[in-house]
């Protein structure tokens, strides 16, 4: 592995919308930072070369959504297998959520994380930590002392916060730190015990819904707080053709809210829950066809800031089981950026729209020195192959879990190469 | 045309061929329960296992019955008797009766798709014997054939389905044979157990006396009295008030409709006990036609398993 020496990334396209930069350029990279960006062939330099031809060269992609279940639930994932799964599928940096066990809302977790994530020495982990104490929604968690050891943002992702008042002290109390509270829109009663979106699929297999209300609901209900509190709301897994309304209405006032979609929410539908597939089991539920033309077409806006998995690893003994039984969630990080570049070929989204959601904005968001190519930054760049074709195997995947929907399906695009701080950490040696 | 698949999950999907064939294979069976020996060596030496994780007397009886006029060896294992309770997954419970060689299994599983996992794990056929609000198909086969027995055809008939449309088994399998065989439905019931999205399935009706207008077939559900309590009725008082069948509601289907339930029924809360047990009820001839239709899905499904495996041997 190539310790923090020079590396020059010739021949490649550069998508660098930070600095208004698209096109043919050379990228030196020196002890960790990036050095020069310049014209083809102006970069005289003693360095390592990567030949980036064919490929995009972009700001690392950062995954601001996923569960790496250290500490507590080693046997789904660990931070070492999480970030060997994040660099394999592009991503220079993950933020993770707080519902390991214990919690992470106390510094301590916070800096066993980030511990954990210097050992493994592949992907830079931002922890979230959690909203409340044990995210049992009731009181606040002691965030000045877990923003002092890194974390990000807040949440209590998983746990919908049901109790409006403290979704509001909440609200009030991050803004000493600046960092965004993230939510999880879904009203518990309403969600009740369904195990998959309320519509005709549900009914037809029998099968309790969740309606797109309950989302909808809490969602505005965190507006309307939000206007009154200010701060700065980060909507988790955006599904609902509703919630966009609202979200679009919102952003149209003024109001300092920010939103992610998940690549499922997008690449698939509640038809994928026929034949009672417990991989297309999640939280929210896959929706329907009219939901997802409406999130796509409100990340090709803009108004979608973010793509992001929530990554969630379940052992197969979780959902090797009757539907009803089967654990909420799916595996993301090795799919994400395939299934975004689908997009790009099939639904009109600009190679620059899907940078900024994939790096800019979730760097902006959670204020990570990331998301651009800028002389000076750190050298977290992510290289692209759009054309490389390959089928998802899911034994092959690097998560320790393999629960996926996309087993077996042909993708198109992949990570060429996953350099942080100007480490190539992917591909490893002997692979790929 | 003949039935090929391997398993009865459910009526969906079914052609009418496929379910004509059923019933007519069904209908050459009723004779055998109205002789004096009522037993035919059909699948002796074969093992049916009945696998309940929800509590049945009524199709669990139904299927013994059945196995046993087929001289069928059938075993019967609840979930309260079963290591079930004891933490054992349905995949390791499906292993270990694959395992013990069964040449059919019937299965009622209170969650929906279950018999579709088992069928995923066991090398024989899986009968579904309802699972959750998916699917009952039996159940539907037996009301079509009392159907058509009854009125001579199925095709354009007009059926309606009343009560607890939303958590119904029944429902599912019977709206997708009936409309596959060429009759109309109606659904009908209060908005909070008939969502809109249903629709789809038939014509939807809130008052019980307009949607039973002229219809030829009437089809009660059971309601489960736990509803009440997670609010889709007031009470069971103001839910019979609404969509009991009574003599005064029926008046208004077609003078010779006639009258399903499932069973078992709750008298005075669905139906009332003048139309349960008047002209007009066909519900022991659907106890009746219950064993026909079991014994004649035991002899397609064990029947095809045993050329399956005797085909195995000879490669």
């Amino acid at each position: 592995m190539s310790q923090a020496g020079a590396l020059l990334i010739t021949g490649g396209t550069v998508i660098d919308p930070v600095n208004d930069r698209t096109g043919p350029f050379d990228v030196l990279v020196r002890d960790g930072r990036i050095v020069a960006v310049e014209a083809p062939g102006r970069i005289e330099a003693a360095a390592d070369r990567v030949d980036a031809a064919g490929c995009w060269v972009t700001p690392g992609l950062i995954d601001m959504h996923v569960h790496l279940r250290e500490p507590g639930y080693e046997y789904k994932e660990t931070v070492a297998t999480g970030t060997l799964s994040a660099v394999a599928g592009g991503f220079t940096a993950v933020a993770c959520m707080a519902n390991t066990k214990p919690v992470n809302d106390s510094a301590a977790v916070t800096e066993f994380i980030l511990d954990r994530a210097r050992i493994a020495g592949l992907a830079r982990v931002h922890p979230i930590g959690a909203l409340s104490v044990n995210l049992a929604g009731r009181e606040l968690a002691e965030i000045g002392e877990m923003f002092e050891a890194g974390i990000v943002a807040i949440s209590d992702d998983g746990m919908p916060v049901a109790d409006g008042s403290l979704m509001r002290r909440a609200l009030e109390y991050a803004q000493i730190f600046d960092i965004p509270v993230i939510v999880h829109e879904e009203d518990p009663q309403l969600a009740g015990d369904g195990v998959m979106h309320e519509g005709g699929t549900c009914h037809h297999l029998g099968l309790r819904g969740m309606p797109a209300a309950a989302e909808e609901a809490m969602l505005a209900r965190d507006l309307a707080l939000l206007q009154q509190t200010g701060g700065r709301l980060h909507v988790a897994h955006i599904s609902t053709a509703g919630s966009i309304r609202l979200l679009r209405e919102a952003k149209l006032r003024g109001l300092m809210v920010t939103a992610e979609v998940t690549p499922h929410h997008f690449a698939l539908t509640d038809d994928a829950v026929r034949d009672y597939d417990t991989n297309a089991k999640m939280k929210p539920p896959l929706r329907q066809q009219s939901d997802v033309d409406v999130v796509i077409e409100a990340l090709r806006d803009g108004i979608i800031d973010a793509i992001a998995t929530d990554h969630a690893p379940h052992h197969r003994d979780e959902k090797d089981v009757e539907f009803d039984a089967a654990a909420f969630g799916i595996v993301g990080l090795e799919t994400s950026l395939p299934l975004a570049l689908k997009l790009v070929r099939e639904a009109d989204l600009d190679p620059v729209t899907l940078v900024r959601a994939m790096s800019v904005n979730p760097a902006r968001i959670l204020g990570l020195e990331a998301g651009s190519l800028a002389v000076g930054m750190p050298a977290d760049i992510t290289v692209i192959d759009p054309n490389h074709a390959w089928t998802v195997d899911l034994e092959g995947l690097r998560s320790k879990s393999k629960n996926s929907p996309f087993g077996g399906w042909p993708m198109v695009g992949a990570a060429r190469m996953t350099i942080v701080g100007g480490r190539i950490l992917w591909p490893r040696e002997g692979e790929k | 045309m003949t039935f090929t698949s391997s398993h009865l999950l459910g009526l969906e999907g079914l052609s009418r061929a496929e379910l004509e064939y059923l019933l007519d294979s069904a209908e050459s069976f009723r004779e055998i329960s109205d002789r004096e020996i009522k037993k035919v060596p059909t699948l002796r030496g074969k093992t049916v296992v009945a696998l309940f994780f929800e509590a049945s007397t009524r199709t669990r009886t139904s299927f013994e019955i059945a196995a046993k006029r087929l001289s069928a060896d059938f075993v019967s294992i609840s979930a309260e008797s079963s290591s079930v309770t004891k933490g054992e997954t349905l995949l390791d419970t499906a292993r270990n009766i694959a395992a013990m060689q069964p040449d059919c299994l019937v299965v009622r599983h209170p969650r929906a798709g279950a018999p579709h996992f088992l069928a995923r794990y066991v090398p024989c056929p899986v009968i579904n014997a309802g699972d959750g609000a998916h699917e009952h198909p039996t159940q539907a086969l037996l009301d079509l054939l009392t159907i058509r027995n009854k009125r001579g055809r199925i095709a354009g008939l007009e059926v309606a389905i009343v009560g607890d449309i939303l958590h119904s088994r029944v429902t599912r399998s019977n709206v997708h044979a009936l409309r596959t065989m060429g009759a109309r439905v109606r659904l009908i019931g209060p908005p909070t157990l008939l969502p809109p999205a249903m629709a789809a399935w038939g014509d939807v009706y809130y008052d019980l006396k307009s949607g039973l207008r002229g219809v030829d077939v009437v089809m009660m559900l059971r309601l489960q009295r736990e509803r009440q309590g997670a609010n889709f009725m007031p009470s069971l008082d103001e839910y019979s008030r609404y969509y009991c069948l009574t003599r005064e509601a029926l008046a208004s289907a077609s003078p010779d409709a006639i009258v399903l339930h499932p069973g078992p029924i709750n008298r005075g809360i669905e139906i009332s006990s003048e139309v349960a047990d008047g002209h007009a009820s066909v519900i022991l001839d659907q106890v009746f036609n219950g064993v026909a239709v079991r014994m004649s899905i035991l002899y397609l499904l064990s029947g095809r398993h045993r050329a399956v495996a005797e085909e195995r041997r000879v490669g």
